[in-house]
């Protein structure tokens, strides 16, 4: 039996996959022909890769300089 | 009677040749964990649910890891073994406790976020704009509602940048649960994400 596949459908179950490279070869080459053909997965590919940038960017906070003391004060002193 | 002497100064000799090299390998490691601090602060800081549970997590990791520095295997991943120690101790002490979340954390499919952040604009959306219109405090919010077992994947793999195998060992879970927590933990966040932009628009 033959099912019909909506190829947008199927290109959203492969972006995770897609970004994070860990589809096979194939399903790679399968992906990426149908991003060549459709704007809007393209565009909601390219959102995605840009949302990841974003959360690391916007979650990146510098440890306060009082914590790096206090880890360098916890090592243990020869003897 | 000599021979004895010499036998026992040889030995002492290797004691203290011993100690000195250990001592050494233990400085090592010790600047090695150090110099990883800030990349350890980084995972803490959203594995744990403010700044001072976040670093008083990472002091006790290091507590714990200069105590036991002599477990660490060198030449193996320190920056996921004391990643280990951190979710451990975290898991330990009971600090998992869920933020109160202002309403039911939604898993929406993939493109929802994009989709709803798109509908506001006029037109066809320009990606970069897109994600312009969420805030750093926005991001930060919305990974807070994920509940702790998606959160640390998510956390550990996209902000700790650690490997999917990398992130199974240090949270003791098959690669395949990795898998399938951080596509729903992604899914989570991006549904939190567009609560958060839809009240923003709505006031």
């Amino acid at each position: 039996m033959t099912s019909f596949i909506d190829p947008c459908a199927h290109c959203e179950e492969m972006m995770q996959p897609y970004l994070d490279h860990v589809l096979t070869e194939a399903e790679r080459v399968a992906a990426e022909s149908h991003l060549d053909e459709c704007e809007q997965c393209r565009r909601r590919y390219r959102f995605e890769e840009s949302l990841r940038v974003y959360v690391r960017q916007a979650t990146a906070e510098q440890m306060r300089p009082e914590l790096r003391q206090k880890l360098s004060a916890l090592r243990i002193p020869l003897d | 009677m000599s021979a004895t002497v010499t036998v026992a100064d040889m030995s002492e000799n290797e004691d203290a040749q011993r100690l000195a090299s250990e001592a050494r390998d233990r400085v090592r490691f010790e600047e090695d964990a150090l110099a990883l601090a800030d990349q350890v602060y980084r995972v803490a800081r959203h594995i744990a649910n403010s700044r001072e549970d976040a670093e008083e997590l990472v002091q006790e990791t290091y507590v714990r890891a200069f105590r036991s520095w002599a477990s660490f295997q060198p030449g193996t991943n320190l920056r996921a073994w004391l990643l280990r120690i951190l979710t451990n101790l975290n898991i330990d002490r009971g600090r998992r406790q869920q933020r109160a979340p202002q309403m039911q954390a939604l898993e929406a499919n993939d493109y929802y976020l994009y989709d709803k952040l798109a509908e506001d604009g006029n037109g066809i959306p320009d990606t970069e704009r897109v994600v312009e219109r969420l805030s750093q405090d926005d991001i930060v919010t919305a990974l807070a509602e994920v509940p702790h077992d998606f959160r640390d994947v998510i956390v550990l793999v996209d902000i700790g940048d650690f490997s999917y195998a990398d992130a199974a060992q240090i949270l003791d879970i098959p690669v395949g649960t990795v898998m399938s927590r951080l596509h729903r933990g992604r899914r989570i966040l991006k549904g939190a994400l567009a609560e958060t932009a839809l009240e923003e628009a709505g006031t």
